[in-house]
């Protein structure tokens, strides 16, 4: 079992009667492992076979389970975390989490531990500041830890969910109104460099509420490759709006290694399904920016060899991220919730690269910016026809938003659809050549974005203003081009 | 030996490799003494259910359905003796499964809100009483296929009980009517060897289509109730259908709208790799929608495959063949199935990632190059057959399709296109202008056209084709005009013209566009389509007649009458079509007075 080169030694300050190697078959890394067991799992390898990137080599070790996590001891005694990521009997492959910088071959020590990579997870982290990985980055001790999660969490079975239906009045209208956010949902925002998604992100955090109810919230802010200084933004602003010991922040800024911001999210999530479904806390997970995370996994993939599927991204790559937008929604035997707003920059602007075109087949939705609109100075840029929220349409109308809403976000969307083809041929022939109904309607275009879609980064807006802003625009045109409307409708709200 | 089940209770000391190398879902096993390709296998220490792929010498790949966390190298690989195979009797309709056909709501007594790892629960109810009522007596001679009972499994639905495939010899014994188990013997069949006992449930490996007596000419439509379906490009029942579009588009949306709506005895949704909750969505909507065609709830005809996009990947790749396998086996009753694969890409994406930790060769964008053959496998298990029982029953396909970017031109949409006879394709400008469905007009084409003409002459109206090819023509017509207006502006064209822009218009709103969640709207019936249909084309008529006698566009435009084309969709039911003969006068009428004051 043990090549000649390699030296198996106990770990000798924690267990130094252990000579044999665990029975690794019959040795089931189950959930509940004593601290006598986990110890005794551990075996510690002194010296590794080959460094490549993150990635370590180590050949003819004991059975390794796949997925178990490992403690990488350099010579200067500093531990890293990692896990197993290919084992079999000859050699096994183990991610570094935290950089494999000044390892060397022969005094690396590894420490196989015998389990997945598990955070401890309880509600006093709520007002803290972590790492990736989950440990304390301000400062703090650990906190006292109740529940220790597999952070690769576990699917969860379809017939245990309640489907979402419950609004969320963030207060902007283009989201309320057109792409309305439901408690439970996944709505991310496909953003640019340079674009105001961590404006708008905050700007969410603080409006967000459910009319009518009051219930125990938290923010979890996952940070994957981030600037300092943007990090600090959320921070500031959560601060101002004087929930920040409501929020739990998993920072893995630029500056640090990028491997760990393959864990980051799955730390973050962990704790929102604990609070959302054992604390039954209602819970905004924002994760940002998703396009580092999928350039990390990129990399591990490209180290390790494998075949890449469009730009060099791994084919897996779908599956993965869907491991972490599917871990939100609400279950039936739970009062909590977990609504994703994962932030990603599209690479040049383009939404049809592989991160944002996977990210929106797992969505429920998305809020896409548009550069040209930020141009024109419209806060939030929010492109009107690619944005779509999936989950609204059971969300809104009669007893949940106002009865006209479906209808009315209908006609906005078909009316100002019509304005972009006015737009481009008013590009080709002049304005003047336009018919007046066109005319009409380049005005409506106008007022649709200066009024209804144009707000101020501090202005919170109820439904009923976003909704009657909504017909202020509509009542440039005539009532029979509002084909979408009811008779009733068209009664009730256009004349006025 | 065993009774395998795709539940997995392949659960066995037969202890056939161990495990050498664990990369995710693929594993390889070496020490492997007596194996079969795609048999079924327990991995490890925790039994995981898992199925040979490949097999070299005396190692073996396996696939493994669930996730691998400690998975060691060393622990045990134990054989089955016998392939993935699903278990098909009483007890199907009306229920939830995973990929590999685990009854979720079993799932979740047994391991809370979510799925751990290894547990196992046969896909049918092995407990519970089925009242069976024999229709052939002892000494009959039987074949494979045909009906020995049948058991009414809900309200709407008689579940006809059959010899398995294969089984010949004369029946010696048959229960009398009463209440069994799936598991009790009802019958014994003597064949040339032996007396085989026979069960209501039987197996059937899910890669392995199962037998019928032949194949039968489509040229009945699948009446979807969605207008730009039925009318612009009908399915036939037993057909193939390829939907492909970006997200957004309303994939989903659509196969949502045909499976409450079609005219299919037994629906199969598979969500094959998409969201959890739009699972939920459909869980919550089936059992309070009412089926129009029978009056009782629509989940009574339904069967759930779920393997959402965070489940193992594997059991995403069988869950197609999961699905298709029980519409075969309720084809084979005499019934007519519509199976909904929502999304065949994320199937080929499940395919890709198991080839490349396998470590094949890639052919385009990393796909294996056996993609196009497994597609084609797929597809063909469609068709309108002649069943061994010897009634009519039908498989339809309807696979969505998710092309990366919405770039048709990728391998999936392609290959599917080469084996699929019917292509809805969605258009990224419709959804964007919230035109539900989205179904494109121009890209779009369906091959059955031809065959099904006559059904629709016979059922709606004799003049259904020319009414419908005048209308495809306007829309042909139409988008060389908008290339003129694009370059000088509507202005530039004569009335005649711009006419049929504006009844292209009218027929867009009014006719392709459908609301699904309005009470009238969301599914229209063979003849109120057809009527909506005749009613566009007669106001063509006669507005291309008075524009030749004289009368301006713009006061066609003014016409009141106009207002009732737009809202019949909302305004008349699929009751009282009488409606439209009113609409119909009207029109006329307002024709007679125009023309009499120009002409």
């Amino acid at each position: 079992m043990v090549d000649d080169k390699m030296i198996a030694v106990d770990s000798n300050e924690e267990n130094p009667t252990l000579a044999s190697f665990p029975g690794a078959a019959g040795h089931t890394s189950s959930v509940s492992l004593s601290l006598a067991e986990k110890l005794k799992s551990a075996k510690e390898y002194i010296g590794i076979n080959k460094v490549d990137g993150p990635l370590l080599f180590v050949n003819k070790t004991h059975n390794v389970g796949y997925r178990e996590l490992v403690e990488c001891v350099d010579p200067s005694g500093l531990t890293r975390l990692g896990i197993v990521l290919d084992t079999s009997a000859d050699v096994v492959v183990v991610q570094v989490f935290q950089g494999t910088a000044s390892l060397t071959l022969p005094d690396t020590r590894l420490r196989f531990k015998g389990e997945p990579h598990k955070l401890g997870v309880s509600e006093k982290m709520l007002g803290r500041v972590f790492n990736g990985l989950g440990h304390p980055r301000d400062g703090g001790p650990a906190p006292r830890s109740e529940h220790y999660l597999n952070v690769n969490g576990k699917a969860i079975n379809p017939m245990a969910r309640a489907y979402p239906r419950d609004f969320i009045q963030t207060g902007i209208s283009v989201i309320d109104g057109m792409n309305t956010l439901i408690r439970g949902q996944k709505l991310p925002i496909f953003s640019g460099n340079g674009l105001p998604h961590n404006e708008l992100a905050a700007q969410i955090t603080r409006q967000s509420k459910i009319r009518g109810a009051e219930s125990e919230f938290a923010v979890i802010f996952a940070a994957m490759g981030v600037k300092h200084d943007v990090a600090n933004y959320f921070i500031r602003s959560f601060e101002e709006s004087g929930v920040s010991h409501q929020v739990a922040l998993f920072l893995s800024l630029a500056d640090d290694p990028s491997i760990e911001r393959l864990i980051t999210p799955r730390s973050a999530l962990t704790l929102a399904e604990y609070l959302a479904f054992e604390k039954n806390m209602h819970v905004l997970v924002i994760m940002t920016d998703m396009s580092n995370y999928c350039e990390s996994l990129r990399e591990v993939s490209t180290i390790r060899g494998e075949i890449p599927s469009r730009k060099g991204y791994p084919g897996y790559l779908y599956s993965d991220l869907a491991e972490l937008y599917e871990r939100s929604g609400m279950l039936k035997s739970s009062g909590g919730s977990i609504t994703q707003i994962p932030i990603l920059t599209m690479p040049n602007d383009d939404i049809s690269h592989p991160i944002p075109d996977l990210t929106g087949y797992i969505t429920e939705g998305q809020i896409v910016f548009e550069r040209e609109m930020h141009a024109r100075d419209i806060y939030p840029p929010v492109a009107g026809l690619p944005s779509l929220s999936r989950l609204m349409k059971d969300g809104i109308g009669k007893n949940m938003t106002r009865e006209d809403h479906p209808h009315l976000a209908s006609q906005l969307f078909a009316a100002y659809s019509y304005v972009k083809d006015v737009r481009n041929l008013a590009s080709v022939i002049g304005e003047e050549e336009l018919t007046p109904l066109d005319n009409q309607y380049l005005e409506f275009g106008k007022v649709f974005e200066e009024k209804f879609i144009t707000q101020r980064r501090d202005e919170d807006r109820t439904i009923e203003q976003t909704l009657s802003l909504g017909w202020e625009a509509l009542r440039i045109l005539p009532a029979e081009e509002l084909t979408r409307l009811t008779e009733e409708e068209i009664d009730t709200y256009y004349a006025i | 030996m065993s009774n395998p089940t795709p539940d997995g209770s392949a659960k066995t000391e037969r202890i056939i490799g161990s495990v050498f190398r664990v990369n995710g879902p693929v594993i390889e096993a070496i020490g492997i003494t007596d194996a079969m390709m795609l048999e079924l296998v327990a991995v490890g220490s925790n039994q995981l259910t898992g199925e040979i792929v490949k097999l070299e010498n005396d190692r073996a790949i396996v696939q493994v359905y669930e996730d691998t966390t400690g998975v060691k190298p060393g622990e045990p690989v134990y054989g089955s003796g016998a392939s993935l195979s699903a278990e098909l009797g009483p007890g199907l309709v009306g229920t939830v499964y995973d990929g590999i056909l685990r009854p979720l709501s079993t799932l979740l007594n047994m391991s809370g809100d979510f799925l751990d790892r290894g547990i196992t629960a046969p896909p049918i109810d092995q407990e519970k009483k089925w009242f069976f009522e024999p229709v052939v007596s002892a000494g009959t001679d039987v074949h494979g296929g045909m009906i020995i009972g049948t058991v009414k499994e809900t309200e709407l639905f008689v579940h006809q009980i059959l010899v398995p495939p294969f089984m010949h010899g004369t029946l010696v014994s048959i229960a009398p009517a009463g209440h069994y188990t799936v598991r009790e013997t009802i019958g014994e069949i003597d064949s040339d060897d032996a007396v085989h006992p026979v069960r209501m449930a039987q197996k059937w490996p899910i890669r392995r289509p199962r037998p019928v007596k032949g194949r039968s000419p489509l040229d009945t439509p699948l009446i979807t109730g969605q207008r730009v379906i039925d009318t612009l490009f009908p399915v036939a029942k037993g057909g193939t259908v390829a939907i492909p579009g970006g997200f957004g588009t309303g994939k989903t949306m659509t196969q949502h709208a045909l499976a409450k709506w079609c005219d299919a005895d037994i629906i199969v949704y598979i969500g094959c790799g998409e969201r959890g909750n739009e699972m939920t969505d459909v869980l919550n909507d089936f059992p309070k929608l009412v089926d129009p065609r029978t009056g009782r709830s629509l989940m009574e005809r339904t069967i759930l495959i779920a393997n959402t996009s965070n489940m193992p990947v594997s059991a995403r790749e069988a869950s197609i063949y999961t699905g298709v396998t029980l519409a075969e086996y309720f084809r084979d009753q005499g019934y007519h199935v519509a199976v909904m694969a929502d999304s065949t890409s994320r199937w080929a994406e499940a395919l890709r990632e198991l080839s490349g930790r396998m470590e094949e060769m890639p052919a385009e964008e990393g796909f294996p190059a056996y993609l196009p053959t497994r597609i084609a496998e797929f597809y063909e298990r469609a068709g309108f057959m002649e069943t061994l029982c010897g009634k009519n029953g039908s498989v339809t396909l309807i696979g969505a399709v998710s092309p990366p970017g919405g770039d048709f031109s990728e391998p999936v949409t392609q290959h599917t296109k080469r084996f699929v006879r019917c292509f809805w394709s969605l258009d990224r400008q419709l959804a964007n202008a919230r035109h539900y469905p989205a179904i494109s007009w121009i890209e779009s084409y369906s091959e059955y056209l031809s065959d099904i003409a006559s059904w629709w002459e016979q059922n709606a109206g004799a003049d259904w084709s020319d009414c419908r090819s005048t209308i495809m023509d306007l829309l042909q017509k139409e988008v060389r005009l908008n290339q003129v207006v694009k370059l000088v502006g509507p202005d530039a064209l004569p009335d005649s013209q711009r006419f049929i822009i504006d009844v292209c218009t009218l027929f867009k709103n009014a006719f392709l566009q459908q609301n699904a969640f309005d009470e009238n709207d969301r599914y229209s019936t063979v003849k109120k389509q057809y009527k909506m249909l005749e009613l566009i084309v007669y106001y063509f008529n006669r507005g291309q007649r008075a524009i030749k006698n004289g009368v301006t566009l713009v006061k066609l435009r003014q016409m009141k009458a106009y207002q009732d084309l737009v809202k019949m969709k909302f305004s008349i039911s699929n009751d009282d079509l009488s409606e439209f003969d009113k609409i119909t006068a009207r029109l006329g009428r307002s024709f007679d007075q125009l023309e009499a004051i120009f002409g």
